[in-house]
This record gives C-alpha cells, sequence and structure tokens, in this order.
C-alpha cells in the first residue's frame, strides 16, 4: 500500500495482518498491534468476566442478568443441550474459554481503533482447534479407551467389503478435516471480514478525498453508497463474529459427544 | 476459494515470508499464552462460580416450594387432626346425651314408682286406722247398747208394764235420762 501512486486506488492486501512489530523485537514473543491487541482482549475478557462472577446473587441485578444470559445461552443451548448435564460440567471450561476467547477477538474487528480480529492471524485458530482436536481424543479415549479408535471409524450396518474405505474416510474426516476445517473456518472467515470493511472504507475515503475533493470529480459522491456498505457490513461482521464463536464452540462440543458416544 | 488463498499465501511468502496460512512463531506463543490464561481463569474461578450461582439458585427456588409444600402437609394434618377431634367429640356428645336421656327416664321411673309405694302406703295406713276406729266405735256402741238395753230393761221392769200410760212416760223418761245422759257425756 506503501508503494500506491497517487491518484489512483489501492485495494487492501494481506498485509493487513503483518504489521510492524512493535514490542519484543527480534524475540519469539515479538509482537505487533495484532498480538497487542490480542493480550487486551485477554486483559479486557478476565475484567469482565472477574467483575461478573465477583458477586452473583440469587436474585440478580440488572447487568447480572445481562451476563447469565449471554453466560446461560453457551452454557444451556451449547454445551449441556448437546453434552448433557454430567458431561457439559466436565467440558465446561474448556468450551466457555473457547466461546469467549473467540467472541473477544473476533469482536474487536469492529470495535474503532482496534478494527482487526487476531483470530484472523491462523495461530490463534490453530490452537484453538488442536485443543478441541485433543480434548475430544481425550474423552473418546477416557471412556472407551483405544476401542474410540475403532468406533469412530468403522461404521456399523456397512457391508464388510467396503468397510476398509469407509474406515479410511472416516479417519480422514475425523482425524484431520475436523481440525483443519475449524482452524480455516474462523480464520478466513474473519480475514475476509476484515477485507471486506477495508476495502469499504478505504473506497469511500478515496472517493471522498482523492475523487471529489482533490480532483473535484462528483463521481467522488460514490462514497456515499461504499459508506453505507461499509455500515452494512460492519453490522455483518459482529454477527459473523459471534457466529463464528458460536460454530466452533458447538462443533467442538458434537465432537466430544460423538467421542463420548457409544456407537457412531 | 481455499486456493484463491492458497495462491494468497504463496504470493505473500513470496515477498516476505509471511503467510495467512502458515502461523508465525509469535501468534502461536500469545495465541497460547491467550488461551492458557482464559482456561485458567474459566476453570479457576469463572465457571465454578456461575455455576455455583445457577445451583444456589435452583436450590432456593425448590428449596422454598418443599418449604411451602410441608406447610402445606402441616396445615393438611392439622385439619385432618380437628376435624377428626371434633367427629370425637361430636360421638362424645351423642353418648352423653343418650346416658343423660337414660339417666332421666330411671329417674322419672323411680320417682313414680316411688310416688306410687307412697301413695299404696298411705292409703293402707288410712285403711289400718279406719278399720281400728271402726273396731273402737263398734266396741263402745257395743257396750253403750248394753247398758242403754239394761237401763231400759231395768226401767220397764220396775214400773208396771200392762198400763199404757205408765209404759209410755217410762219411755219417755227413759229418753229424757239418755239425753241427759249424753248431755252429761258431752260436758265431761
Amino acid at each position: 500500500m506503501s508503494e500506491c501512486p497517487p491518484g489512483e486506488f489501492c485495494g487492501p492486501s494481506v498485509e493487513e495482518f503483518f504489521p510492524e512489530p512493535i514490542l519484543f523485537l527480534n524475540t519469539p514473543f515479538e509482537m505487533n498491534r495484532i498480538l497487542l491487541i490480542r493480550m487486551l482482549v485477554v486483559v479486557v475478557l478476565a475484567v469482565i468476566f472477574w467483575v461478573a462472577t465477583r458477586n452473583l446473587k440469587v436474585v440478580p441485578t440488572k447487568g447480572q442478568v445481562v451476563f447469565e444470559t449471554i453466560t446461560g445461552f453457551v452454557r444451556n443451548n451449547i454445551i449441556i443441550e448437546t453434552l448433557g448435564e454430567k458431561d457439559g460440567r466436565r467440558f465446561m471450561p474448556v468450551l466457555f474459554t473457547i466461546f469467549f476467547l473467540t467472541l473477544g477477538l473476533n469482536i474487536t474487528g469492529v470495535i474503532p481503533g482496534l478494527q482487526i480480529a487476531s483470530t484472523g492471524l491462523i495461530g490463534q485458530a490453530l490452537i484453538m482447534a488442536l485443543v478441541a482436536y485433543f480434548t475430544f481424543i481425550y474423552a473418546g479415549m477416557r471412556r472407551h479407551g483405544f476401542r474410540f479408535f475403532k468406533n469412530q471409524t468403522v461404521l456399523p450396518g456397512v457391508p464388510i467389503f467396503i468397510v476398509p474405505v469407509i474406515a479410511i474416510l472416516e479417519a480422514l474426516s475425523t482425524f484431520i478435516i475436523r481440525p483443519v476445517t475449524l482452524t480455516l473456518r474462523l480464520t478466513m472467515n474473519m480475514v475476509a471480514g476484515h477485507m471486506l470493511l477495508v476495502l469499504c472504507f478505504l473506497a469511500t475515503n478515496f472517493f471522498f478525498v482523492t475523487v471529489l475533493v482533490e480532483q473535484g470529480n462528483p463521481l467522488g459522491l460514490l462514497g456515499v453508497g461504499t459508506f453505507a456498505f461499509g455500515i452494512a457490513f460492519t453490522a455483518l461482521e459482529i454477527f459473523v463474529a459471534a457466529l463464528q464463536a458460536f460454530v466452533f464452540t458447538i462443533l467442538t462440543a458434537i465432537y466430544i459427544q460423538l467421542a463420548l458416544a457409544d456407537e457412531h | 476459494m481455499l486456493t484463491a488463498f492458497a495462491v494468497l499465501a504463496v504470493e505473500a511468502e513470496g515477498e516476505e515470508s509471511q503467510s495467512l496460512l502458515l502461523p508465525a512463531l509469535p501468534d502461536l506463543i500469545w495465541g497460547s499464552i491467550a488461551f492458557a490464561l482464559i482456561l485458567g481463569l474459566m476453570l479457576w474461578r469463572f465457571v465454578p462460580r456461575i455455576n455455583a450461582a445457577l445451583a444456589a439458585r435452583v436450590d432456593a427456588i425448590e428449596g422454598g416450594i418443599k418449604r411451602a409444600d410441608e406447610a402445606q402437609a402441616e396445615a393438611n394434618a392439622a385439619r385432618d387432626k380437628y376435624l377428626a377431634q371434633l367427629a370425637e367429640v361430636r360421638t362424645e356428645a351423642g353418648r352423653i346425651r343418650e346416658e343423660a336421656r337414660e339417666d332421666a327416664k330411671q329417674i322419672r321411673a323411680g320417682l313414680v314408682e316411688q310416688a306410687q309405694a307412697d301413695a299404696a302406703r298411705i292409703v293402707a295406713n288410712a285403711q289400718v286406722q279406719i278399720e281400728a276406729e271402726r273396731a273402737a266405735a263398734l266396741a263402745s256402741l257395743r257396750t253403750e247398747v248394753g247398758s242403754l238395753a239394761l237401763d231400759l230393761a231395768s226401767g220397764v221392769i220396775g214400773e208396771s208394764l200392762s198400763d199404757d200410760k205408765k209404759a209410755a212416760g217410762i219411755v219417755d223418761r227413759f229418753l229424757v235420762d239418755l239425753a241427759a245422759s249424753e248431755k252429761a257425756q258431752a260436758g265431761r
């Protein structure tokens, strides 16, 4: 973008996600703007939960009702509805972490001044996908021992001569495709969303500043349209941020549930 | 779409060895730290507190319902006991009334019997007295009639009974003597 010639429009590039490092230069802990935002989210999330859970009452206050509506949705509608009360409680902390960390990291994509989702960096999604992966394998192994792998790959009621083929496909789908799709779905949604927003607002800036003011061309009024699109996509991104957190969490819960189930 | 991103990634890698698909080390490190911190807090404090608060609420609601049920059961038991006592009291009262009626009947019967006995006794006494008086009267009459008869006979014998005038005089004199002696007796 720095090499963008004056008077021309240059769209956003992948470099959006690779800003210059700011802290701990030339160490493995090298931090850029995005990683700073990630850690800021962690602190804010911790503070919100700390304050909200500090004094939960039997008869809730207004703030507590809001907090309980959100946590209750994750707790009951995602976790307990999928895993049941007993297993749901076992995996509640990890699923809560996945949901709220993902939601928090996603939502910075639309917060003015931050405006980038650190889940757009694949590392975060990969780590959470690996956690989900090992969690459901742990759950299955704990319940069924090594029979878990047979449960996951050999389906009952399949003709004997295609069992090996199905087994390979199932193994592929369960142990390779699942973490990959979890990772890519989250990261790419956030990358694409960010690109869309940047495109809209860069275009708005280009139309108003470059075309309308500098070149005096009334075509620059098109910026009104791109700005409107920017607003609309911002609203969409808020929805996507929550949706991706929901999808990641409920898929993890479903994978755990499938691993715990007796038969496939 | 995947291939498009792969191309993007390859292009990016070509320029600055940065990729959308290959995680950078700081990204992985800070991502792990972020996840570990939140997971730790969730495990240690947040999730237990949320569950405890919900459990407390469930307990409060169910406890309230249970207490209300207990109070209801208690009230029912008290009412049943009261009704049972009431029925008992009613039968007791009926029994007492019945007894009283029986007693009254007996007392009345006793009184009637006694009255009849008294009456019989009084009548018997009266008859005895009458009998005695009659006997006494009879006795005195007998003696008096005897003496009168003797007096009369002696008077008749003392005079000449062939003379009608004399006989009439004797009888008159006897009657006068009789009246005089009766008067004298009454004056006595």
